[in-house]
């Protein structure tokens, strides 16, 4: 059998490179947030930072709730309702 | 150009006509159907058109306004598109009904009174059940029938609505309509079936994922936003709805993180969507409403593109279960790509369409001082980021290979998928065509610098927050499962409280039955002791016997006669 062409993402270190990117990419993000003057409707959104931390909180609390509670509760096996 | 003609008839008529006609001329045939009827929509005068007197009432089948045609306009593109992405469907009734389903919609769009919006409601909830029926499946058969009869219920509580309605109010206008008026309570359980709203929201995801490959997309396109449409008519400012759409964005999310089907995946971030638009037409300001509708407009779009791209996976692969998938980037690149649009569309990304129309919603929500739902679809919107935008793509496309080699998507999806995307990029870097086209004026500005560093930053450190989990196994993996939802209620409990209650019932019965048959066992017996064989009422007397009563009767009569 012919050797399967190899991908650029088949490599770990090519994945990690684009993980130290994409933080790479948050913190200039951050820095941005420095430089500008933001007029927010609700005064606390313009805390420094205020979307990066809301979302990134927001996904953890997001995936640790449907894993720890919504599937310890609901989870069942695949074909419960055939049976 | 007089508009007297109901516009929905060139679909539903055209629909009936598609058995007659084969090949490539079908092919044309269809295609041709949703242009020509947006070609008479763009010619019609606003106005109120085809107006039929019926009961002493006044009907209205073609009710001309800016709402209206906004949703006429989305509904005619995304039945066109449909019909490219289903070109390959050999099926005849899949694109019979598939057409007339969107007709039907199209007609409740225009529907300028109750009565005949009733009827193109049921004709959608008929129509489109075949899409799901045509996937030959048992489970789709139970799925379909379970979606119609709830499809029906809405119907109902609409016909109804509109019948106390029309007691209290001598009127069947489909206006403004309200909680506090006659049968408007009604009416709103009706719209919230089609709206997905809590707890009546499960048909959605119930259904949608047991349709067809093609019928899932189109069905992602119609009926909920024919029953926002609805919504954004009859209650703009019911401040119930800004609740009720906030938990609508929140609640879904959760399930979505953990659901394994992802078409199922994707019905539950159409239902956090739909939350958007309910919370916007709740808060009811200019620009809340404007949102609500713009947001349905983008959402048609980008929801088709991913229901398209998962639909693809599913027709190539055989499978659509994360736990199942995996690497497929490698052979279906095309797909990909436009999935990863629909994925940057629906997560309202700088330069794709939600960016311009969810954020509306966002700003309205600030302006009107509503900062705990400001929160919540907040949150709602990090985390549709996380289940539609990242987990999609990545369990289907990227994560580990699963090892499934595979075709690219046939050509006419890949067209199809191209063209959607090509619209949810085209609003999201020029948004004026849309904004021009919405019921009140737009002096919103999407693109500030304040803006798009706000969603930056919440899109980044949300994808981060995923790649952090998914590095530090934390994350959940895809399991096979079924998640209970409320559908539960009605597909479990109902029928175990059925079954028990029949037991009883059977048990209440069999003993009466015995009760019953020791009375009437007692009455045989002593019919039997005088009228049976033995019985004392029941002899045969001799012929002798009869003869001396004849003589004793005689005498009488003789005796009688002298006297």
């Amino acid at each position: 059998m012919a050797e399967e062409k190899k991908y650029w993402l088949d490599r770990s270190d090519n994945v990690t490179k684009l993980y130290r990117g994409l933080w790479g990419i948050g913190f200039s993000l951050l820095i941005f947030d420095l430089v500008l003057h933001k007029h927010e409707e609700l005064e606390f959104a313009a805390w420094f930072g205020f979307y990066a931390w809301f979302g990134f909180v927001a996904c953890v609390v997001l995936v640790l709730a449907a894993k720890e509670v919504l599937r310890r509760l609901f989870k069942r096996e695949e074909d419960y309702y055939e049976r | 150009m007089s508009g007297e003609f109901p516009v929905a008839l060139i679909l539903i008529l055209g629909g009936a006509l598609v058995p007659l006609v084969r090949g490539r001329l079908r092919a044309g045939f269809m295609l041709i159907l949703p242009v020509a009827a947006f070609a008479y929509l763009l010619m019609l005068p606003h106005g109120a058109h085809g107006q039929v007197h019926f009961l002493g009432q006044t009907l209205v089948l073609m009710r001309v306004d800016r709402l209206s045609l906004l949703f006429g306009y989305v509904f005619l593109i995304a039945a066109f598109l449909n019909v490219i992405y289903a070109l390959h469907v050999e099926d005849t009734g899949q694109h019979v009904s598939g057409l007339v389903y969107a007709g039907s919609a199209l007609g409740a769009v225009f529907a300028g009174d109750l009565l005949t919006l009733f009827v193109y409601w049921e004709l959608t909830a008929v129509s489109s059940v075949m899409l799901i029926w045509a996937r030959g499946t048992e489970r789709a058969r139970r799925a379909g029938m379970r979606y119609v009869l709830i499809q029906l219920l809405s119907g109902m509580f609409l016909l109804a609505g509109a019948l106390l309605h029309w007691q209290g109010s001598n009127s069947l206008e489909f206006g403004r309509i309200g909680l506090s008026s006659p049968g408007g309570a009604l009416i709103l359980v009706g719209f919230g079936i089609k709206c997905a709203f809590p707890l009546l929201h499960n048909w959605l995801q119930d259904a949608y994922p047991e349709a067809t490959v093609t019928g899932t997309v189109m069905l992602s396109a119609f009926t909920t936003k024919l029953g926002i449409y609805a919504l954004a008519r009859g209650f703009p400012g019911t401040e119930m709805l800004i609740w009720v759409g906030a938990l609508m964005t929140a609640f879904p999310i959760f399930y979505a993180v953990i659901e394994n089907d992802l078409r199922r995946v994707l019905a539950y971030s159409m239902n956090n969507q739909l939350g958007f638009m309910v919370a916007g037409i709740g808060i009811g300001s200019e620009l809340a409403v404007n949102g609500a509708v713009a947001h349905a407009f983008a959402d048609i779009l980008f929801k088709a593109l991913l229901f398209m791209s998962m639909g693809a996976v599913l027709l190539r692969a055989g499978t659509i279960k994360g736990s199942e998938l995996g690497g497929l980037y490698k052979s279906m690149p095309w797909t990909t790509g436009f999935c990863i649009v629909g994925a940057a569309s629906i997560s309202a990304f700088p330069l794709f369409s939600a960016f311009v129309t969810k954020s509306m919603v966002m700003a309205a929500a600030a302006a009107e001082g509503h900062v705990v739902i400001w929160l919540v679809l907040l949150f709602a919107s990090a985390g549709v980021f996380h289940h539609a935008g990242i987990k999609i793509p990545y369990f289907a496309f990227f994560a580990h290979d699963s090892g499934i080699r595979c075709r690219e998507a046939p050509f006419n999806m890949l067209i199809a998928m191209g063209l959607t995307a090509l619209l949810c990029v085209g609003i999201g870097v020029f948004p004026t065509p849309l904004y021009s086209i919405l019921p009140y004026p737009v002096s919103y500005v999407p693109y500030t610098a304040a803006h798009v560093l706000d969603q930056l930053q919440l899109l980044v450190f949300s994808a981060l927050a995923f790649a952090v989990l998914i590095r530090t196994g934390i994350y959940p993996p895809e399991l096979k499962s079924t998640n209970l939802d409320s559908d539960w209620v009605y597909r479990r409990l109902g029928p175990t409280l059925a079954g028990a209650l029949t037991g009883v019932v059977s048990g209440l019965l069999a003993s009466l039955d015995r009760a019953g048959s020791a009375v009437v066992s007692r009455l045989v017996r002593m019919l039997h002791r005088h009228h049976g064989p033995e019985g004392v009422l029941a002899r045969t007397w001799p012929t002798g016997s009869m003869a001396l009563w004849m003589m004793v009767l005689l005498l009488a009569y003789l005796l009688l006669y002298y006297i």
